[in-house]
């Protein structure tokens, strides 16, 4: 028996790259099915979407930063916060997660793509499109302006006549099936592709964060595209779900979109947890404390987040028993987090903390996050919350807890996994100065708000008269929101120049634990020549060499070596134990997903004009694409 | 623990980067002992998963609507006929029969078991359509009248479209079936339109109490 080493002289991976290569140029482009350019391109758009709305954000911060300001008409102010809000959740944050998972839960988890890679560029062209049509409103100049829940009756016919509300009706339904689409590829991914030997106990926080995602996805987003289709039934088919004088109602409405709304807010932040759990565990430089305790917490925010929802309508007049009941659920969610909070309080404790730039933001939001969880038990007690409603005070706590513990996880999972995509460093000094504009931007522009709110400003106004006491305040605001935007520019700054200028990150800069890190950086389309076998809860810093598996004789083993590698397989393995189960073939590129998400594109256009039609057309090129789809799925 | 196998192909073996962790190719571990179900199942299992609440939203609503109304049916609208409602109710829940029947047979690799099968669930699955239109021919108002007409439009029609999105999987397994792509050892698409079949059937239970028993009571 001799132990062979990895790096034997002469290995070429041509044979490989020629399997697993996209066509070059434009077809390539529109067809590929790999999972790292689908998740890159996730996180390109997503962060295109960020800037616009981001600087959207910035103009209402101009417009409020001094009293009886007239820089935007009351109209504007109000399609740009709708704009700002609904791009930042439907089409930012949701999918910036999903391009982090897509390109490194499979990764993560020691295998060659997604489960479903098809249906993964589908989701991507449907997020691409339904991005596009939400912004063609504003583009037209009918930008929606209801706000980014859109309450009825104002998102009514009746109230809103014209496009603009549509644009958001039919986006909001469009997007839910990219994010529904999403959820179910991971899922059956995390449960089913695991490398042997990676049993759930030893899952990367963040694939098990995904996996609370997109279970969580696949309950709650039937309902907002539930209440978006009945709005747009209600717009353009004259129904009358939403229309008290025909026997409809309008808390109706609020019902289901918060039962959607709610746990969208923990849909966003779990992965954000997932992210942080990872990072600084490994800049500590020890395992992480509580993993159980984590993993449990993030299924309990999963599960108790479903009955919250009741907490954004404390003021419509509900029945006091319903409230207090939800109050209750309300503070009870911030419990787990605690546990979080506590679990990585402790991991630093107990190891030796290096101040890298992943590290300082991972820092910041556990601070911002520390704030921004206590205004949320502070509005969670319903004398508090009537008070505060409606007022500046519930947008500093927003943006605490969205912009704040989400975004900073998310610009520290950049500066963490970016060389492993582009195989190049960041630059630590730029990181750091961009981390320090952000934090301190961060809290002058949202903390000040909070005080605002106390003083009475109310939310969703374009403008306020002087004398009231606000104005300092507000101008302080607006310097850190343009403080904030800087800091941003300057991650983005950096990520262009080390782009091309970085210094070669090698497979595993930071000397980290799981997956990812055991392969090239950027990897190969293949991801893993031969897959590895998991021992342990820290792959790659208990298992020195990292074992990798060769091609055993029989389907459950066959995928595992590099011949599977040759054959476009990768390996099925039990939902459990992670034992090889069978071998699975990953198709190659297709133009189906691209049409079919085109179908659909030209379905809801049609609605929006309504021609019969036109939606005739888009129902024909999905039918045909789907059937096609379907057909050619059984080939495999 | 690890066992190492000293005959496999060196030059397959991925080369370890300077830095980055050293690989040794080991042999496959066991499998398991017994094969699972194929990726499609797993898809389609998450599929209904989320469906279902799609219709638990609906009939949430429904609910919603009702228990904030001073009669139900709103304006003293009259619901759909009973009877025919029961009987094609009748006629789907059976139509889930042939399904586990031809399921069972394509599992011995009895094709034309599978085929006669398929067929007899369509057309049960098709008079249910046929009957749903004719009903909704008859109905005396427009889904603009209330929140009722609306609601009831809304829950049946998409429950219909779930029908027929079931009835062309069925034709797609049927004509790939006839070309000889199922087998004993591989119907996938069999397993997952049953897998469809079922739910959408399942799901007609809940609509009818809620739509056309519920009312009446």
């Amino acid at each position: 028996m001799a132990t062979i080493t990895a790096d034997a002289p002469g290995y070429d991976d041509d044979r490989l790259e020629e399997v697993w290569e996209d066509e070059p140029g434009i077809p390539g482009f529109l067809t590929t099915v790999d999972h790292k350019r689908i998740g890159v391109r996730y996180i390109v758009t997503s962060f295109i979407f960020f800037a616009v709305s981001g600087l959207m954000a910035l103009v209402l911060r101009t417009q409020l930063a001094t009293s009886n300001a007239g820089l935007i008409s009351p109209t504007t102010y109000n399609e740009l916060f709708t704009v700002h809000g609904t791009t930042m959740i439907f089409l930012f944050n949701t999918p910036v997660l999903a391009g982090f998972g897509n390109y490194f839960l499979p990764l993560m988890i020691g295998t060659r793509d997604m489960a479903f890679p098809r249906l993964n560029a589908f989701s991507y062209w449907i997020f691409l499109f339904a991005g596009i049509f939400f912004f063609t409103g504003f583009a037209i100049g009918h930008a929606p302006s209801g706000g980014w829940f859109a309450y009825t009756p104002l998102t009514d016919r009746a109230y809103s006549p014209g496009v603009n509300l549509d644009f958001w009706g039919l986006g909001v339904a469009f997007v839910g099936i990219s994010t529904t689409v999403g959820a179910v590829n991971f899922i059956v991914t995390a449960i089913k592709l695991r490398a042997p030997g990676l049993s759930l106990n030893r899952l990367p926080v963040f694939v098990w964060s995904m996996l609370v995602f997109s279970f969580m996805v696949l309950f709650a987003v039937p309902a907002v595209t539930v209440a978006a289709s009945l709005l747009e039934m209600d717009r353009l088919f004259h129904t009358s779900f939403f229309v008290p004088a025909h026997g409809g109602s309008a808390l109706l409405y609020q019902h289901l979109f918060w039962f959607w709304g709610h746990p969208e807010v923990y849909i966003l932040f779990i992965p954000a947890l997932g992210m942080m759990s990872m990072i600084i565990a490994v800049f500590s430089r020890r395992p992480l404390s509580g993993y159980v305790w984590i993993v449990v917490s993030l299924i309990a925010i999963g599960f108790i987040s479903f009955g919250v929802w009741i907490h954004h309508m404390f003021v419509t007049g509900l029945p006091l028993l319903a409230t207090a009941f939800f109050s209750a659920a309300s503070l009870v969610i911030a419990l787990p987090s605690g546990v979080q909070y506590f679990a990585w309080i402790a991991t630093m404790w107990r190891g030796v903390v290096q101040l890298k730039t992943p590290m300082l933001f991972a820092l910041g939001f556990l601070l911002i996050f520390l704030l921004g969880g206590i205004t949320g038990v502070m509005v969670s007690v319903l004398p508090f919350d009537y008070q505060v409603e409606d007022s500046y005070f519930i947008v500093s706590h927003l943006h605490y807890v969205l912009n704040g513990a989400v975004v900073f996880p998310i610009f520290a999972a950049l500066y963490y996994w970016i060389p492993k995509m582009t195989g190049r460093l960041l630059s630590e000094r730029l990181g750091h100065l961009s981390f320090w504009t952000m934090f301190i931007g961060f809290n002058v522009a949202f903390f000040p708000m909070s005080i605002l709110g106390l003083l009475g400003m109310p939310r969703r106004v374009y403008t306020y008269p002087s004398g009231l006491g606000w104005d300092t305040l507000n101008f302080i605001s607006t310097v850190g929101g343009f403080m904030f935007a800087f800091g941003v520019l300057l991650t983005f700054v950096n990520i262009l120049v080390s782009h091309r200028r970085g210094r070669p990150a090698g497979p595993d800069p930071w000397g980290a634990d799981s997956l990812e890190w055991a392969t090239s950086s950027p990897p190969p389309d293949y991801n893993f020549a031969a897959i590895p076998i998991v021992a342990s809860r820290h792959p790659l810093w208990d298992q020195r060499p990292l074992p990798v598996a060769a091609s055993g004789p029989d389907a459950a083993t066959a995928a595992l070596g590099p011949e599977g590698a040759e054959r476009r397989t990768t390996p099925f393995t039990t939902g459990l134990r992670a034992e090889p189960e069978s071998t699975m073939t990953i198709p190659g590129e297709t133009a189906f997903p691209f049409v079919l998400a085109l179908g659909i594109a030209v379905l809801v256009g049609a609605l929006l004009v309504t021609t019969a039609l036109g939606a005739l057309v888009g129902v024909v090129i999905l039918g045909v694409g789907v059937l096609r789809w379907a057909w050619r799925t059984g080939e495999h | 623990m690890l066992r190492v196998r000293d005959d496999v192909d060196t030059e397959l073996v991925p080369p370890a980067e300077p830095g980055g962790p050293a690989l040794v190719l080991v042999p496959p571990p066991a499998p398991a002992a017994r094969p699972g179900y194929s990726v499609g199942v797993w898809g389609m299992a998450a599929v209904i998963t989320t469906e279902a609440f799609i219709f638990l939203a609906l009939l949430a609503a429904y609910f919603f609507l009702r228990s904030s109304s001073p009669a139900w049916p709103q304006g003293g609208l009259k619901p759909p006929e009973l009877f025919p409602a029961w009987i094609f109710s009748l006629v789907l829940l059976g139509s889930s029969v042939p399904i586990f029947w031809g399921e069972a047979a394509i599992k011995r690799g009895r094709i034309r078991v599978l085929q006669v099968a398929l067929a007899l669930s369509f057309v049960m699955g098709a008079a249910f359509l046929a009957n749903e239109g004719w009903e909704w021919a008859h109905l005396d108002f427009p889904w603009t009248r209330n929140a009722y007409a609306s609601s009831f439009y809304v829950i049946t029609g998409l429950h219909g479209v779930h029908v027929l999105v079931g009835l062309l999987m069925n034709a797609q397994v049927q004509a790939k079936t006839a070309m000889g792509k199922l087998s004993a050892e591989r119907h996938v698409s069999m397993q997952v339109f049953g897998m469809y079949w079922h739910f959408v059937d399942v799901v007609w239970i809940f609509v009818f109490s809620s739509l056309y028993l519920s009312v009446r009571a």
